[in-house]
């Protein structure tokens, strides 16, 4: 084995690297200029797309002797969900959501809020989201969870204050830091999807002393939690032979442990059903039971919600593969993960990546 | 502000900010109050000429005056007060500030580390969902998770929360580390922002940071009765048996009062906040009257009077509801003159509160100022 690989706690330490910085969709740059830090020194070649992804090559060490290699893209997204301010009242700011947002976890949370007048480069400024009490709020607005347009932001500040530093447009990110259980479990904002990310990383590092048949593309795609535009475009650029999505997937916990749920900390899911091609499917199943990695077949009946949609159809079409990891509390604050899940997965893209070569695409076809 | 020729008055600086941290930072929910009794007595002792921690946990510190003539122990009927003149006897005064916060306590093992729970103390479920919390003496970190969005339909996200529909989690690895029967309180860490800060506990860290700073630097002529309470956020336990003990011939409490100054949202022609209780930056907030208590009018007229001398900023507390140690203090014995001073501040009871650093100040200057200003006649004039 190589002696590259991460322990958990150097995943740790990664993973609260990580979530130390915003990014929220499309507005990726403080994430990314630290995903570029940790990858530029294990990878051959590091770029940016044009809407913001990152892509860094890993570079095959036997290219064939005509022609390119054939290419795996490993596409993670980087972008967190999150607010932005839509107007300024009485020195509080109001609210709508980037992403997907359930209001009810909204009361309470600490945030920053990040002036974008870059021209007066202003500082990031500390808030709370508040919910006003139902007499000062329209008769529809009382006796349920109250809706994201009645919540406020409290800077501390004075109107004036406000005013001056904060605009409409101006981003806002979950500012509660991660909490660490033990040497397993971690908890904490934007784990959807920076886990992804620090397992691409982990498998990175696995491979620095492997020498590889194929070109591996590591991306940390863009805007997936709106648009999915990062992975439409990233895999239309670099036209990969092979894609694989790793994205968190629902873990059971309070309020959702059933059918539809994972257990955290006891293996990955690999995906299952039309965005995902059955032979790369089964080549990931039996890779991962050789090297004895605990997986669960997730069915994903229809779009999956995650890159590997995007990256299917880009050009002219590319086999798709979705890993999970799962991850409790989806899109809240509270998100919680664990860290032996992260290793196996970078462990098993690593593996898959170096299984690779010039006789694999012979096998991922239709109606072998 | 105060001059220098009543005595050293209490300040508000660096130091006391990071007292006022730290006591934000420790847990105390109601009936767990030994976080914060630790530093109460550690930073008391040194002062107290009588120090104990009575039956129910509250920290009872005496610090005679040094003006004037003591005064006797028990309370004397009110027309004996009429014939002493001023100089030959010191007001006992008890203050009081609780030392509680509200919370949570485990109640069912559900396994897995997750955990069913009850409130301790006014908690509204809707601040409950995503947020964190420590679990027990260890500080044992959890979290109030929820079904992801992706798996809920609108009307469920539509509905109020229900307490019982949430569990604590502590993870999957820490379900052995704590139990039914822990307490638990939000994890919030103390935030400065501009001239305010946030933090959980304000209600009543406050309080309790101001009594310590004025039972450092205490007023000359006055013997100070300080009761760092237990149980005030469960019916104002502590309080009644603490004033008991003390016997004083009147009370201050100093707590801490939610304010509601927020814009009216309701865009249907309401344009006034008009039940605001109270508003940052104006200062201490004075009661005339609580669900609990109706203030002596005499102590209220006298902190207003002290304000104006001062030059300091206050303002009335709206008439209305709420509650403070006051209403279990001035039922005691033969009934004990009270009054309440709190800090403004908003979001009580959720995982940040925050208020004006000025307010705070203020408070503690204004209470200081009272209180060196009394003097035994103030009880002699009916109420």
């Amino acid at each position: 084995m190589p002696a590259n690989t991460p322990d958990t706690n150097q995943a740790i330490n990664l993973l609260k690297k990580l979530v130390s910085e915003p990014g929220l969709s499309a507005y990726e740059d403080p994430v990314r200029r630290m995903i570029e830090e940790a990858w530029k020194p294990l990878t051959d070649e590091i770029g940016i797309s044009r809407l913001g992804s990152l892509h860094g090559l890993h570079r095959a060490a036997q290219p064939p002797s005509t022609g390119k290699p054939p290419s795996l893209l490993l596409a993670a997204h980087m972008d967190a969900i999150g607010l932005m301010v839509t107007g300024i009242v009485d020195g509080f700011l109001t609210l709508t959501q980037v992403g997907g947002l359930d209001q009810r976890i909204l009361p309470g949370q600490r945030v920053t809020v990040h002036p974008a007048d870059t021209k007066n480069s202003r500082p990031d400024l500390p808030g709370i989201i508040i919910r006003p009490p139902d007499y000062l709020l329209p008769g529809e607005a009382h006796g349920k969870s109250t809706p994201i347009e009645y919540l406020l932001v409290d800077t501390g500040l004075d109107p004036l204050q406000v005013e001056n530093q904060i605009q409409i447009g101006d981003l806002v990110s979950f500012a509660q830091p991660p909490i660490e259980f033990g040497e397993d479990y971690l908890a904490g904002h934007t784990l959807d999807n920076r886990v992804s990310v620090a397992a691409l990383t982990c498998c990175l590092e696995e491979l620095q002393n492997r020498s590889l048949a194929w070109d591996v593309w590591a991306v940390a795609t863009s805007q997936e939690e709106e648009t999915m535009a990062g992975a439409f475009t990233s895999s239309f650029q670099l036209r990969p032979t092979l894609a694989v999505a790793i994205d968190v997937t629902f873990g059971d916990g309070a309020g959702s442990s059933g059918h539809k749920t994972f257990p955290i900390g006891k293996g990955i899911t690999l995906g299952w059903g039309p965005n995902i091609h059955p032979a790369l499917h089964k080549k990931f199943a039996g890779l991962a039971d050789r090297l004895e990695i605990p997986w669960k077949l997730e069915p994903v009946p229809r779009m999956s919600g995650t890159d590997a949609y995007g990256m299917q159809v880009a050009a002219e079409g590319i086999p798709t593969m979705l890993i999970g990891i799962p991850l409790r509390y989806m899109h809240t604050p509270v998100e919680m993960v664990s860290i032996k899940d992260i290793l196996r997965t970078g462990r098993l893209l690593a593996e898959f990546a170096a299984s690779l070569d010039q006789n694999t695409m012979d096998r991922i076809v239709w109606d072998a | 502000m105060l001059d220098n020729s009543i005595g050293r008055n209490p300040s508000m600086g660096e130091e006391q900010l990071l007292l006022l941290e730290r006591l934000c930072n420790a847990c105390a929910v109601s009936g767990d109050e030994t976080e914060v009794r630790e530093i109460v007595l550690e930073q008391v002792r040194p002062y107290a000429s009588q120090l104990r921690v009575d039956a129910l946990g509250n920290v009872l510190a005496i610090r005679e005056g040094t003006g004037s003539q003591p005064g006797k122990p028990g309370l004397p009927p009110p027309s004996s007060l009429a014939s002493q003149s001023s100089a030959a006897r010191r007001l006992r005064v008890m203050v009081a500030a609780h030392m509680d916060e509200v919370g949570f306590m485990l109640t069912y093992d559900d396994e897995g580390g997750l955990f069913r729970f009850e409130t301790v103390g006014g908690v509204d479920a809707e601040h409950l969902l995503g947020k964190p919390v420590q679990v027990g003496q260890e500080h044992i970190p959890g979290v109030i998770g929820m079904k992801p969005i992706h798996l809920t339909k609108s009307d469920e996200r539509n509905q109020k929360v229900e307490l019982d529909n949430l569990r604590i989690d502590v993870s999957p690895g820490n379900g052995r580390k704590v139990k039914v029967g822990d307490w638990a309180t939000f994890i919030s860490a103390f935030t400065p922002l501009g001239p305010s800060f946030c933090a959980k506990a304000l209600d009543n860290r406050l309080g309790v940071a101001s009594l310590i700073e004025l039972f450092k630097s205490p007023p000359p002529d006055i013997d100070l009765l300080a009761a760092f309470t237990v149980q005030e956020e469960v019916g104002l336990r502590g309080a009644g048996v603490a004033a008991h003990a003390l016997s004083p011939d009147l009370a201050f409490v100093l707590d801490c009062t939610p304010a509601r100054d927020l814009p009216v949202l309701d865009r249907s022609g309401k344009s006034e906040n008009t039940q605001y209780n109270t508003r940052l930056g104006f200062g201490p907030a004075v009661y005339v009257a609580d669900r609990s208590t109706l203030s002596d009018p005499r102590l209220v007229r006298h902190i207003l009077e002290s304000a104006e001398q001062y030059g300091l900023p206050c303002q009335i507390r709206q008439p209305g509801g709420g509650g403070t140690d006051a209403g279990a203090i001035h039922k005691q014995l033969a009934g004990i003159p009270s009054v309440s001073i709190s800090v403004p501040a908003r979001y009580l009871h959720t995982p940040s509160g925050l208020c004006r650093a000025e307010d705070w100040k203020n408070t503690l200057a204004l209470v200081y100022a009272a209180l060196s200003r009394l003097t035994p006649e103030i009880l002699a004039v009916e109420r």
